[in-house]
């Protein structure tokens, strides 16, 4: 056996312990374009919305339970809804298209296992967020989504690239940070789901997808 | 050099069952489709070399239903993993011999 044949055993090895055990597929488009729609959204929800400030958001504003509120809170709810929904489409739209270059598929065993590790806490914190809404708690959502985005990522980054462990772990501190400072939680909403997965897409994007 | 050879094993003589020890050394399990997409290989050739590498105690097989579909998978054993990690070593010393 050659030393050429040897250093080609090695690669393959390699190349498919990595491929078969971590999802490799998600492209930092996925990042940007989520990060670029979050911003829409803050834009959308601070100006159209929130009438550029003139209508208080208040999240300390517990059991008013006056109908402008109510309804303010409702489209909030409702773009937010919008803009993860285009968001999601939109990672795994280019998380495909990567995978299709790569001459791989993107529905593997090791994209099932990362997804699963990254709903569990997504899951779970979302159910807590609604009970906290429906509970009157509303004031500190915006921390505990951030919160458990944050330990979704973290929880799934094992099984991924190790930059998506990074922005977990900013997310999660974000999220702690919106915990003290109540009634900015769109602007950590906009820091986080935006500015932040902006620049980590533009991280991946420079170090694995343009090659 | 008696040494660097003797580390490698003969049962890794292919690339494919290089590749089936590679990917099973990382995962808990593996489905027979998850191993054939991943390699890219036929049905009997897999089967072949699966079926060698079990002979030899190096990988495990389990064999369940689930919805009344066969569904079978492998593991590596702990003789199969210290093998494999004793051939890997031994690649690389020939690759950068000191």
């Amino acid at each position: 056996m050659s030393n050429n044949t040897n250093i080609e055993d090695l690669k393959h090895i390699r190349n498919l312990m990595e491929r078969s055990s971590k999802f490799l597929s998600l492209s930092g488009l996925s990042g940007i374009s989520a990060g670029t729609l979050a911003l829409v959204g803050a834009a959308v929800a601070y100006f159209v919305l929130l009438k550029q400030g003139a209508v208080k958001y208040d999240e300390h504003m517990n059991a008013t339970g006056n109908n402008p509120v109510f309804g303010i809170r409702l489209q909030l709810a409702l773009l937010a809804g919008t803009v993860l929904i285009c968001a999601v489409c939109a990672a795994w739209y280019f998380s495909l298209h990567k995978a299709k270059k790569a001459g791989l598929k993107l529905w593997t065993v090791a994209t099932r296992r990362t997804l699963y590790h990254f709903m569990i806490p997504l899951i779970a914190g979302g159910i807590f967020c609604i009970a906290m809404a429906l509970n009157n708690n509303i004031h500190l959502v915006a921390s505990a989504m951030l919160v458990f985005y944050g330990l979704a990522l973290v929880n799934s980054g094992k099984f991924t690239v190790d930059e998506v462990h990074y922005l977990g772990i900013c997310e999660i501190i974000l999220g702690l940070a919106a915990g003290f400072f109540l009634n900015y939680g769109l602007l950590f909403w906009a820091a986080g789901f935006g500015v932040l997965h902006i620049l980590y897409g533009i991280r991946m994007y420079n170090k694995y997808d343009r090659k | 050099m008696k040494n660097i050879i003797s580390g490698l094993n003969k049962l890794f003589d292919s690339r494919i069952r290089l590749g089936i020890m590679a990917t099973l050394s990382v995962n808990d399990n593996l489905a027979f489709n998850t191993l054939k997409e991943l390699l890219d290989i036929t049905d009997g050739n897999l089967a072949s070399h699966l079926k060698a590498l079990e002979k030899n105690g190096l990988i495990e097989v389990s064999k369940r239903f689930i919805e009344r579909k066969p569904n079978t998978t492998y593991s590596i054993t702990a003789a199969g993993k210290c093998l494999f990690e004793q051939h890997l070593n031994a690649l690389e010393r020939l690759i950068n011999p000191e």
